[in-house]
């Protein structure tokens, strides 16, 4: 305790001194617009997450019939009645094809991801997490976190073609690989530097003194590769660097209990549970800035969820069962789409559940929740449901139902790249092109 | 009159055998090599636990998580050539290489991997750690260490004993760094300094036995490959025919074989299989474990023990059983624990490997078989044939449920598909193939009703009909694009690309001189390693086309 670093420091003057003095800012801070200090006297980041479900919607079980903010939910979306003010419900806003080929359940959901439709996995720019992570993630310990919790090893978050972030499937991996292997408890008494750490570290940095001399040994084409090894390595190696500061204390935190040994796999009840499961130590990890910036893969997009004793998978269904005459719907497909608001209901209730200052992870957050079509049975990429959840530290305005009226999806990413601080100001390309923001949800 | 022509006829057929014979007396020389672009390579998981096992021995555990593989062209050594590293990547090949290093140095490993004894444990012995860092640094980077490469890491074993107060502890640190240098990781390809990058090029020593050895062996070069590198054998003729003969009758070709085919059959795709645990009780991971293992295995026996013909997978009755895997084929297997080699009886149905469990488990759904992803395998993966995405807005919903008892068997339900013009342009050329494979369920057990109606199990293969799932086989085995299919999947295995439009009548060479050995896959990767045209890379002017290209599709935007 007697030892007295630039943590200490600094945290001691946020503490003592009235805002607007200049201070030796850590980069980390430079990044976020937030006002809210938590009682340990640190300012809390905005986290930006994505939450994926595959599929689709049922419309009349989904769209609010009014817009604004005087609406009432509509079937599905009722158990969200506790996070009404903290949601923007976005129908009518398109994936614009341009006459690129729609590749079911891709082409929808990386159009609106990176802004261009593509006909297959191989995108031509960016997922919107990873711009995102790229300005507000570096300076944690993971820049990003991806989970999928049907049990299959997918991910909707690339850095470029053939550069995905893989995803985390099993809840007791990603509780290894974030609580156990070089985590640090943020409100440990002691902290010590450990040598072995360092030693590692400054070997990290000699190895990547070749870089230079590698680039010269490749083509045009793999320079982009290599260089995407070498920002890969700087990132372990701030990993380590991280690891010898003291940790930041962190209010309210305990250490989330190991999860136990499951099934792993499609069958909704098992997912209902890994997702449960992986939501909470997601939303601990955040809580205790190991990562700001997170994925989470629901179902796949072609949605392999599947009830225990049955032929069909939730995706087979979409195509294969028959409208109910009665409901005017697909019975099944229905009970699959209510399903997943309910995962995505609990998913909230996890982030919510952890206390930031006077309000919570939620409030300090952003989570984009999007599906890969509107209409499964025909890939319709026309009115792709989103959700906003969060205030993202004050930035983003929710509490209404908002109709895209056919305006192209990319005005979301947009927007939402714009709260989270980034200098954009258009996105997209050809019919996707645009520098329109959705004013109704900036601050 | 008759009697003459006749003669003529059989004439005119004598001739063009004899023509077709000398035909291959001269075109089994190769063609001039044209080579393509050098490509870097990402290490796949099995080259790089391989690697491990060939330099520190079988027994050193890698702890480390590997994501899936990037497929392209079919093949994920295709895909290691566009692949990109994430964070997740490095953080998994850095905890792989921490779990080495530490092995390799304990108390236990150091006698048998530092190649010496630190003179004292106060002062760094920097000869010792010089011998440790290039003793490896040879292995793992597959080329001698550069001098300042050398003197690098001997600084940081030197940096690393004075931290952590300990010789061995600085060579761990070390040695782990050495596990996530890119020289290790990415296979980088070097031509020979000496030549003109407009011209047609060679790739320099270590870069050849580099190929040779990830395509002979599924891992790096051995030291003997290295010592001959360094003396330049592989240069010559006779050289490189001793080093590829000496790895080819290696017990390390076996899992280069195995390698070649768990990739080309999509093997990894077992990762996600889910099968419904009420529709299909046997399943378990046990059975998906031994159903890949029973193919591979015989594809082993037959290919290489037996050096068999490579069409005769589609045909052969050879089985390799374990109790797991007997009760989803009912065969009842004696052998409590382990392996059974015996053969299917006829009454059992079950002629080649795309009638094995493996494949046709892995080309259902969770809870019933597909048709449609049977047939569409069977063209991709033995055929080389590409199937195009179904339209996006078509409705489905006339494939009903399977219980369904107007459309009791998936032939009915399949029937709109071939009918609805939209679909049926593709759904001709999957469905007759899969519908053949409808005896057996979704997990690969025989049956001969579905939904109380008998299954029908007829269909065609480009012209070829068959009644039964023996005759698919058999028409595999007689199709002429089956041994072509193999080919190009090898040669584009081995150089990690696409093949290149002006390789074609390397192709042609490669693909008739299979032929005339028999049909035999280790004589084919032979003769590939042999050739110029596996060592040629094309002129740089080329190369920055085929950028431009990518640029254009790929970064452009």
């Amino acid at each position: 305790m007697s030892k007295i670093t630039r943590r200490t420091v600094l945290r001691g003057i946020i503490r003592g001194v009235a805002v607007g003095v200049a201070l030796p800012y850590l980069d980390c801070f430079l990044n976020t617009n937030g006002q809210a200090l938590a009682a340990t006297g640190q300012r809390i980041p905005t986290r930006f997450g994505t939450w994926i479900w595959g599929c689709g919607f049922i419309p009349e079980k989904w769209i609010p019939a009014a817009t604004g903010s005087n609406y009432s939910l509509p079937d599905d979306l009722k158990l969200l009645e506790p996070y009404r003010s903290k949601l923007a419900i976005l129908s009518g806003f398109d994936v614009k094809l341009d006459g690129v080929p729609n590749k079911p359940h891709i082409t929808g959901c990386l159009g609106l991801r990176t802004g261009i439709p593509v006909p297959n996995e191989v995108v031509k720019a960016p997922t919107l997490d990873v711009l995102i992570g790229d300005v507000v993630g570096k300076g944690t310990r993971f820049q990003s976190i991806e989970v999928s919790t049907a049990g299959i090893d997918r991910s909707y978050s690339y850095r470029a073609a053939g550069s995905p972030n893989p995803s985390e499937v099993s809840p007791q991996a990603l509780y290894r690989r974030i609580f156990v292997d070089g985590f640090q408890d943020p409100n440990a008494t002691e902290f010590k530097p450990d040598t072995r750490t360092m030693a590692r570290k400054s070997v990290l940095s000699a190895v990547q003194e070749d870089r230079k001399r590698l680039m010269r040994d490749v083509g045009a084409e793999d320079r982009h590769r290599l260089d995407e090894y070498f920002s890969s390595l700087r990132q372990l190696e701030r990993q380590l660097a991280l690891q010898l500061e003291p940790p930041a204390p962190v209010e309210n935190f305990t250490m989330p209990k190991a999860p136990g040994d499951r099934a792993l796999d499609s069958e909704i009840d098992h997912v209902m549970v890994t997702h449960r499961l992986m939501a909470g130590l997601l939303a601990k990890a955040l809580q205790c800035n190991q990562t700001r910036i997170f994925n989470v893969l629901f179902s796949d997009t072609a949605s392999n969820l599947r009830r225990a004793g049955t032929t069909t998978t939730h995706h087979t269904l979409t195509h294969e069962e028959p409208v109910d005459p009665k409901l005017g719907y697909q019975k099944e497909h229905a009970w699959f789409a209510t399903r997943s608001m309910v995962a995505w209901r609990e998913f909230l209730d996890e982030i919510a559940s952890i206390k930031e200052g006077d309000a919570t992870l939620l409030d300090h957050s952003l989570i984009l929740a999007h599906s890969d079509c509107s209409i499964a049975k025909a890939h319709a990429v026309e009115g792709i449901p989103i959700m906003l959840a969060g205030n993202a530290n004050g930035r983003i305005r929710t509490g209404f139902h908002l109709d895209g009226k056919a305006d192209p999806i990319t005005r979301v990413g947009l927007t939402v790249q714009q709260a989270m601080g980034l200098q954009t100001d258009r996105w997209g390309a050809l019919s996707m092109d645009t520098n329109r923001t959705i004013t109704e949800l900036l601050v | 009159m008759r009697n003459e022509t006749v003669l003529r006829m059989r004439c005119v057929a004598a001739m063009s055998v004899l023509i077709v014979l000398s035909g291959c007396g001269d075109s089994i020389r190769e063609p001039e090599a044209v080579g393509g672009p050098a490509v870097m390579r990402r290490l796949t998981e099995s080259q790089y636990r391989d690697t491990i096992a060939s330099i520190f021995g079988a027994d050193v555990a890698i702890p480390a998580r590997f994501e899936r593989g990037l497929r392209a062209e079919g093949l994920i050594a295709v895909g290691t050539s566009e692949a990109g590293m994430s964070p997740f990547s490095i953080e998994q090949y850095d905890a792989a290489a921490l779990g080495v290093a530490a092995a390799i140095v304990s108390e236990k490993g150091r006698d048998k991997f530092v190649p010496c004894k630190p003179h004292t444990d106060m002062a760094f012995d920097a000869a010792c750690a010089k011998r440790f860092v290039e003793v490896y640094g040879l292995r793992l980077f597959r080329r001698p260490l550069t001098s300042e490469e050398s003197q690098r890491f001997v600084s940081m074993a030197q940096a690393g004993q004075q931290r952590l107060g300990d010789f061995y502890a600085g060579l761990e640190v070390t040695l782990a760094g050495m596990m996530v240098s890119a020289e290790f990781l990415l296979r980088i390809e070097r031509t020979k300094p000496e030549t003109d990058p407009s011209e047609l090029r060679e790739l320099d020593a270590w870069s050849k036995a580099t190929r040779l050895s990830f395509f002979l062996t599924n891992a790096a070069p051995d030291a003997e490959l290295l010592r001959a590198a360094g003396a330049g054998e592989l240069d010559s003729k006779k050289g490189l025919r001793r080093h590829v003969d000496r790895l080819i009758g290696s017990p390390l070709f076996k899992p280069a074989v195995r390698a070649f085919f768990a990739d080309m059959l999509q093997f990894d795709k077992f990762g996600d299989l889910a099968k419904d645990s009420v529709v299909y009780p046997a399943f378990s991971s046990t059975v998906a474990a031994d159903a890949q293992e029973q193919t591979l295995r015989t594809i082993t026996d037959l290919l290489i023990e037996q050096q068999g013909d490579y069409r005769d997978l589609f045909t052969t009755r050879q089985a390799n059983l374990t109790r797991a895997l007997g009760i989803v084929y009912r065969v009842p297997v004696p052998t409590r624990n382990g392996w059974e080699k015996s053969e299917f009886s006829v009454n059992r149905h079950r002629v080649g490997i795309q009638a094995h469990v493996a494949f046709l488990s892995l080309y259902s759904h969770p809870g019933r078989s597909s048709a449609t992803l049977r047939g569409k395998a069977i063209r991709e993966v033995f055929l080389c044939q590409e199937v195009p995405d179904p339209p996006p807005n078509v409705d489905f919903s006339a494939v009903q449920e399977t219980a369904n008892s107007k459309m009791p068997t998936a032939r009915d339900r399949l029937e709109v598909h071939r009918t609805q013009p939209a679909c049926a342009g593709c759904h001709k050329i999957m469905d007759p193939l899969g519908l053949t494979l409808e005896n057996y369920d979704g997990l690969g057990t025989y049956r001969t009703v579905e939904n109380e109606t008998v299954i029908d199990a007829s269909g065609s293969l480009d012209g070829i009909d068959f009644k039964t799932p023996e005759g698919l086989g058999q028409a595999l085995h007689d199709h002429p694009e089956t041994p072509r299919c193999l080919v190009e999947r090898m040669y584009r295995y081995a150089v990690g690309r696409d093949t290149e439009m002006e390789e074609r009548s390397y192709m042609d060479y490669l693909t008739h001189s299979f032929a005339t050995h028999g049909f035999r896959v280790p004589e084919l990767m032979r003769t590939i390693a042999l050739s110029e045209n596996f060592f040629a890379i094309s002129a740089q002017g080329e190369k920055s086309e085929h950028e431009q290209v990518a640029l254009r599709t790929g970064e452009g935007l």
